[in-house]
């Protein structure tokens, strides 16, 4: 039942000290971004927001729902929604392979009781990447497709850009996310 | 220090709730007394204390001041000093009120008012003037002065922070005479030393003479005594509290040594005999006001209440209109903890004991693995419903409210009552509990206003003056039945059916029998106008006294008789957590119906449909014309079936009217454990929530009361406008 | 560090203290009142003993006096923290034997220091 490829699973609370995801270099110091794809571009999250990486499964179906939200799984007897961020993000095509996995983030609200868990559909894994605060890059604000207040920043990587999200406006489910579709 | 002492508060706000709970127990329970047990007494002092001590060290000044003077009070009256008086029991309780109100202001982070607290913190400060004995003169004034002394020095906001600056390090000359008995109390003259090592630079020399002989020498007791000389920058006031929890039992002086003659005199034998000794009073001061020893500037009290400030912005509350949202805790028993304990030990056992058969199976172990089964299931089912239990409380926690009320309503109305409580040890989910609550303040304020006589009309009808209302609760099956029962005048059948017809509730023609006759005044509109009182009347009517029941998935009835008085009768589900659900399928997707709102499941007769009003579709269960409500359509989502024609009807009711949910198939019959949606995501129309099934995967409740009402709005809806 | 006994009824008065000390290292083990805490002391041992005054069952007065006729309890330190600064109310814990007292509100450096102090 449970699909959970082949990474093992990531400690959050250690720090990121203990990681161990293989054929992944580690340099200490900075933020560490776990990045992705969306179709051919690099996106990134704060690694700390990362409790697991699973394979994708079909959800159960919520009614009435915007077209990114692709339903509800069970995840250890907890329900979690499943967003697909190449529809939320209109990158790409939003086709489901078996490479096709889901990154789950926690991210703690306000209220230091309640986190909010969410999965995030995407094409793939990438890497571990090491960023420190001055590689950090504000993004150009012209024309991308991604609203400016989900970008934390930009990370060049030798010729690629990764694009760094923030965590916490991709677990927003503000009503305007839901109305424009 | 970085202690986070937020994550204290809702601890706080909960004991203080129930201190206050048994403040309020015991001031009723005085209030009947001739003479007040002490013990009770006791019980109100300690709330008040607790709560003052609390709130003052995590930085709560409103109440810490009030209950400052609560506690002077009830101080005085616990050493017999005061009496308490039937007035002062009422202001008592009424700060009960008052403080609940205060931490309330401090749970939802509004500002506190204290419009209710200042009249009762002047009536109290006027009984603290009005001394009990003569020797009490100036003990008001001192007593608020403490209170906003205490006020002042917070958990963190502590003093030091002022120091005026002092010129330059001065010598002085200690003479410390511990009497005998020092060290019985835990105290070392080490640590006085090193105390004072950290002010400055220390000489110590013992004075050995008094050391009896070695055969009267006892290990207990000091016979030494010391002279020190330090230079220090502190002044006296610090040095002696480093002497303060020994200032009764020593001979004390601190002089300081000029500067001139610092060159120390060896001449310690000349000690003045005459030393200063201070006085108790003077200790009592130092004791009050000496700074902390160290004086490091205390971080801003306003930094340190809020939490570690968060790497990035945090999220904001989306939904944003859960007033409540803090965590909420159970206190559990610990033999509900133990119990759960050992189930769990038993689940292991099983476990292991099938993992073990499974690796190295074959067919003739069958009988033990459909024995293991068995187990199994049975470990489960117990273990599901211990811990069910733990969300259990003893109704007493909704009862206990009604003693205090019951008094203000007999004191208001002139009546005279008597309220019996039965079955307080019934429980009940938490979640049920807090939701039943205020639905049983209306029923009982009902019981007293409308249900009870006056004093002198019962004596007339033949009946005791004081009137009686019983509060009952016990278990049956798997509900709670609590009962609100009255010895007043019962209900009037003719005259409810009257004021029905007069309000249009219910036709001139249409015959109704008592017990229906009783039920119309749940209906919405009859118990508004005629009869509005202070106590009934506040715009709530038992309308919504039902609505309530039924949305925690309970009903009510009523019995009355004439003259005899009226039991109304309220059965509510034990737990919330659990539901019995039929599972349909609409399409690739199953969802939960509550069995309890299912009517009938039917196959529909083709000439039972009707269209009306475009495409709305009704279909005529005996009487009733019920709207077809089809899942996919409302959903959104491909069905197998969408001819009406022999499908699948399910007929659901809430809030008094039915629907029919067109499903493709029904599934099974299962208790389903509810998970919230809202958690993780947000709340869905048309979904109360989500289980999961046996084999993983996730399935949603249906939320019969929500379709039904967006089903009645859309009826009224010009037909085009709802696209989906 | 040191194995330290806090004795209050008040749940979150005993969490503070707590906390605070454990943030130190220090070790912690806590009753509701005097009876409780009793019961444990005479089981246990510890470096210092911090109590509330007013208690149901017990009170810290009485647990203080009970304390100090057990053998190993002879000489540890025992705080009481109390609201009440009167003189009359110390002198009554001092004569149960009492080695100090800590008067409630107070910071955690307060305590810290106050409890390095008494551990010597």
């Amino acid at each position: 039942m449970e699909a959970v490829i082949e990474v093992p699973e990531i400690n959050t609370h250690g720090g990121g000290k203990d990681l161990s995801l293989e054929g992944i270099d580690f340099i200490s110091g900075g933020d560490q971004y776990l990045t992705f794809c969306l179709c051919q571009e690099h996106y990134g999250v704060d690694i700390l927001s990362v409790t697991e990486i699973r394979g994708w499964e079909e959800p159960t179906l919520i009614p009435n729902s915007p077209e990114y939200v692709k339903g509800v799984i069970n995840l250890r007897g907890v329900i979690v929604p499943i967003l697909d961020l190449r529809i939320r993000f209109h990158i790409g095509e939003a086709d489901y392979k078996p490479t096709t996995v889901v990154i789950v983030l926690a991210v703690k609200s306000e209220q230091a009781s309640a986190s909010c868990t969410m999965g995030f559909v995407v094409d793939a894994v990438s890497d571990v990447l090491n960023a420190e605060s001055d590689d950090i890059k504000v993004a150009p604000s012209f024309g991308g497709l991604i609203e400016p207040n989900y970008i934390q920043g930009l990370v060049n990587v030798g010729a690629d850009v990764v694009t760094l999200l923030n965590v916490d406006q991709l677990v927003q489910l503000d009503e305007e996310g839901v109305t424009n579709e | 220090m970085s202690i986070d002492l937020q994550q204290f508060h809702q601890v706080f706000f909960e004991e203080s709730y129930e201190g206050l709970d048994a403040m309020e127990q015991a001031l009723l329970a005085v209030s009947d007394q001739e003479e007040a047990d002490p013990e009770l007494i006791n019980t109100i002092f300690r709330s008040a204390h607790s709560i003052k001590g609390g709130s003052a060290t995590l930085g709560f000044p409103e109440i810490a001041s009030f209950t400052h003077v609560l506690e002077t009070l009830l101080d005085e009256v616990r050493e017999g000093k005061r009496e308490l008086t039937p007035e002062g029991v009422e202001l008592f309780l009424q700060s009960c009120d008052a403080m609940r109100g205060m931490i309330a202001c401090l749970e939802n982070n509004t500002p506190i008012d204290t419009n209710e607290s200042k009249p009762l913190l002047d009536a109290f400060e006027a009984m603290l003037a009005n001394a009990p004995g003569a020797d009490q003169g100036g003990a008001p004034e001192e007593g608020i002065a403490k209170a906003e002394d205490a006020v002042a020095q917070t958990f963190f906001g502590s003093d030091g922070g002022g120091e005026p600056p002092e010129d330059g390090p001065k010598q002085w000359k200690i003479i410390f005479k511990p009497e005998p008995q020092i060290l019985l109390t835990g105290n070392e003259p080490i640590r006085i030393f090193r105390e004072l090592e950290g002010l400055g630079e220390l000489s110590v020399t013992a004075k050995t003479d008094e050391i009896p002989e070695f055969q009267q020498l006892t290990l207990d007791e000091c016979f030494i005594s010391w002279e020190i000389l330090l230079t220090t920058e502190s002044d006296k006031e610090e040095i002696e509290s480093a002497f303060d929890w020994v200032l009764d039992e020593c001979e004390l002086s601190i002089e300081e040594v000029s500067s001139a003659s610092a060159s120390v005199s060896e001449n310690a034998e000349q000690a003045p005999a005459s030393a200063p000794v201070p006085t108790s009073a003077e200790s009592e001061n130092t004791a009050e006001s000496a700074p902390a020893p160290e004086t490091k500037p205390a971080p801003a009290p306003e930094a340190a209440a809020k939490p570690a400030p968060a790497k990035k912005p945090a999220a904001k509350a989306s939904g944003g209109e859960s007033a409540q949202s803090g965590a909420t805790s159970i206190r559990v028993g610990i033999d509900k903890v133990d119990n759960l304990i050992n189930l769990v030990g038993e689940l292991v056992i099983t476990q292991s004991m099938l993992s073990e058969l499974g690796n190295n199976f074959d067919l003739e172990k069958l009988e033990r693995l459909s024995h293991g089964l068995e187990q199994l299931k049975q470990n489960t089912r117990e273990l599901q419903e211990n811990v069910m239990r733990i969300r259990m409380l003893p109704i007493s926690f909704a009862f206990n409210r009604f003693p205090r009320m019951i008094r203000d309503l007999s004191n208001k109305t002139g009546k005279k009552v008597e309220l019996v409580l039965m079955g307080e040890h019934t429980e009940l989910d938490k979640t049920v509990m807090e939701q039943i609550g205020d639905p049983l303040v209306h029923l009982v304020r009902n019981a007293v206003d409308h249900g009870l006589e006056m004093p002198d009309d019962r004596v007339a009808a033949g009946k005791d003056e004081t009137g009686k209302i019983v509060l009952a609760a016990e278990h049956k099956g798997g509900n709670i039945v609590i009962e609100i029962s009255d010895d007043g005048r019962g209900m009037d059948a003719e005259k409810i059916l009257g004021k029905a017809r007069e309000k249009g509730i219910v036709s001139a023609e249409q015959e109704l029998s008592d017990q229906e006759i009783y039920e119309l005044i749940f209906e919405p509109g009859f118990s508004t106008a005629a009869e509005v009182s202070d106590l009934s009347g506040r715009g709530v009517g038992m309308d919504v006294v039902r609505r309530n029941i039924k949305s925690l998935g309970g009903r009510i009835e009523i019995e009355s008789e004439m003259g005899k008085g009226s039991c109304i009768r309220v059965h509510l589900p034990l737990t919330l957590a659990i539901l019995d659900g039929q599972l349909v399928r609409v399409g690739n997707e199953v969802f939960i119906v509550p069995l309890v709102a299912i009517v009938e499941s039917l196959q529909i007769k083709p000439d039972l449909v009707n269209r009306v009003s475009g495409n709305m579709e009704l279909y005529r269960l005996r009487e009733d014309n019920v709207p077809i409500i089809p899942i996919y359509r409302e959903f959104n989502i491909n069905a197998d079936n969408t001819d009406l024609d022999n499908a699948l009807l399910v007929v659901v009711e809430g809030e008094g009217s039915k629907i029919g949910l067109l499903v493709d198939d029904l599934l099974a019959q299962q208790q389903v454990v509810i998970k919230s949606l809202e958690s993780n995501y947000r709340r869905v129309d048309g979904i109360s929530g989500a289980t999961i099934l046996g084999d993983g995967s996730v399935a949603l409740i249906l939320d019969i009361p929500g379709l039904i009402s967006s089903a009645s709005q859309n009826r009224r809806r010009p037909q085009g406008v709802r696209a989906a | 560090m040191a194995r330290i006994l806090i004795v209050d009824d008040s749940a979150s008065m005993r969490n503070m203290v707590a906390a605070t000390l454990q943030s130190a290292g220090h070790q912690i083990k806590d009753a509701a009142d005097g009876q409780q805490a009793f019961t444990i002391a005479k089981s246990d041992k510890f470096d210092a003993v911090v109590t509330d005054l007013n208690m149901p069952v017990m009170n810290g007065i009485d647990l203080t006096r009970n304390l100090r006729t057990l053998p190993s309890y002879k000489y540890t330190p025992i705080l009481l923290l109390t609201t009440e600064s009167s003189a009359e109310k110390k002198s009554t814990g001092k004569s149960a034997g009492a080695t100090g007292w800590l008067v409630k509100p107070f910071n955690p450096e307060k305590l810290l220091a106050t409890i390095k102090k008494v551990l010597g």
